[in-house]
């Protein structure tokens, strides 16, 4: 499936798409589960909060 | 495939070695000559340590320059000005790296450079070398002009959002980079000695800096509107490197996915140019660091919706985007190479 990332808007493919399944947008980075298959569908999935120092 | 031949005049310099580098790497370049008046006849891995058994090159001098198919000019500004009428009989292609070229318009010379221009006659014939701007008016050029270091992370970064109409004019854009100490040249003096250079955040330009004029012009919309830049520099502890983090105001209120969508139309297909805005990692954002000997410019952005502000940053290697492998890009859309073609370089991590 192919669609789009709700954080960047960046195409996100997935060849064979589980629901539930969390995979990285390409472009952003970001962490985004699979909310349904058919129609395609991506959610942020909760990351946790990394401290980043400085 | 047949080969060119490029020569290089200032090529005891920083920005002259790495264009040697580069060219002897090319694929599709010979490397004809490389001057330096102080060392002419003196080998060049002399200055050039890096480049040992890779070249056996000796030094020659301008005057004895013969003729070629490109030839690079790294000399300081000044030096390119008063002799480019004899540079432009020498190669059918010039490209220079210094200022003298970089501004259109005569008069902006006195204002930035406090001197006239030498030639004047001659500026409407350069390009100003940023391919991610000027690439079809490149394929023709027979003279660029390669962009400033400084100028070249900053515009890149500011682009798209000036493209796109979404500034607030009526603001002026405040730019502050951040620069390392190869940018100043090869020549010595008592800012780069070592114990007073080591280890600084210096504010060396706070207003006043001459790239400002290059933003100023390259950034102008089609209207004729020259935009406001408020731009400063500071020197950090770093050889090479140029981080610009740039403010801008925007007319209307956006989002960043929005902005991801400028930013990917515009720079989406470009082959230099990476889009750095992650939300987890160490390198969340462009850092020149990672871009060592490697062309690329990256460049990533962060919306503050309270004050409608978009806070861009762009990274690159002064040396290599910032001035000699920008220029070699420059000569591979005029020769119709691979636009990468010995750029291929990665950077390095860790470093
Ligand atoms: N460094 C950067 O990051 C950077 C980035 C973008 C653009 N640029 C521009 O690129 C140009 C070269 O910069 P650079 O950093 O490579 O400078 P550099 O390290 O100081 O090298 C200057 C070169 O020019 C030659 N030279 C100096 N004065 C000369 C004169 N009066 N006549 C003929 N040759 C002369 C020197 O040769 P000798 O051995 O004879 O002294 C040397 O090869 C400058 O215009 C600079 O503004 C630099
Ligand atoms: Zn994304």
């Amino acid at each position: 499936m192919e669609t789009e990332c709700p954080e960047c808007a960046g195409t996100v493919s997935i060849a064979a798409p589980e629901k539930g399944e969390i995979v990285e947008c390409p472009e952003c980075g970001v962490e985004l589960e699979v909310v349904s298959v058919s129609p395609p569908a991506l959610a942020l999935a909760p990351e946790e909060e990394e401290d980043w120092g400085e | 495939m047949g080969r060119i031949t490029a020569s290089i005049a200032g090529g005891s310099g920083y920005t002259g070695g790495e264009l040697l580098r580069l060219l002897l790497a090319h694929p599709r370049v010979e490397v004809g000559q490389v001057t330096s008046e102080r060392r002419a006849g003196k080998r060049v891995v002399g200055v050039h340590p890096n480049l040992r058994k890779r070249t056996n090159l000796a030094f020659s001098r301008i005057d004895d320059l013969q003729r070629c198919d490109v030839l690079f000019l790294a000399l300081p500004h000044g030096a390119s000005g008063e002799r480019m009428d004899r540079f432009l009989e020498i190669a059918p292609v010039v490209i220079d790296l210094s200022a003298d070229f970089r501004l259109r318009e005569a008069e902006e010379y006195p204002r930035w450079y406090g001197h006239p221009h030498p030639h004047p006659d001659l500026l409407k014939r350069f390009v100003y070398g940023i391919p991610e701007l000027h690439r079809a008016e490149m394929r023709s050029a027979n003279a660029i002009s390669s962009a400033g270091c400084l100028a070249t992370a900053a515009i890149l970064g500011l682009y798209p959002l000036f493209a796109e109409e979404l500034v607030d004019r009526a603001k002026p854009v405040v730019v502050e980079v951040k620069t390392g100490s190869s940018g100043a040249g090869a020549e010595e003096g008592l800012a780069s000695h070592h114990p007073e250079r080591s280890g600084v955040m210096r504010s060396f330009k706070p207003t006043g800096h001459r790239h400002t004029a290059e933003l100023e012009q390259e950034l102008t919309g089609p209207s004729g509107e020259r935009p406001t830049i408020a731009f400063s520099a500071t020197a950090v502890e770093a050889v090479r490197g140029v981080l610009a983090t740039s403010h801008v105001f925007l007319r209307k209120p956006t989002t960043e996915r929005d902005l991801w969508k400028v930013y990917r139309s515009c720079y989406g297909t470009e082959p230099f140019i990476r889009l750095v805005k992650e939300n987890s990692g160490v390198f969340r954002y462009p850092e020149p660091k990672i871009l060592t000997g490697s062309n690329y410019c990256d460049v990533g952005f962060e919306l503050d919706e309270e004050n409608n502000r978009v806070v861009v940053m762009a990274a690159i290697d002064n040396l290599m985007k910032g001035a000699s492998g920008q220029a070699v890009q420059a000569m591979n859309i005029r020769f119709d190479f691979p636009e990468e073609a010995g750029l291929e370089f990665a950077g390095l991590h860790p470093i």
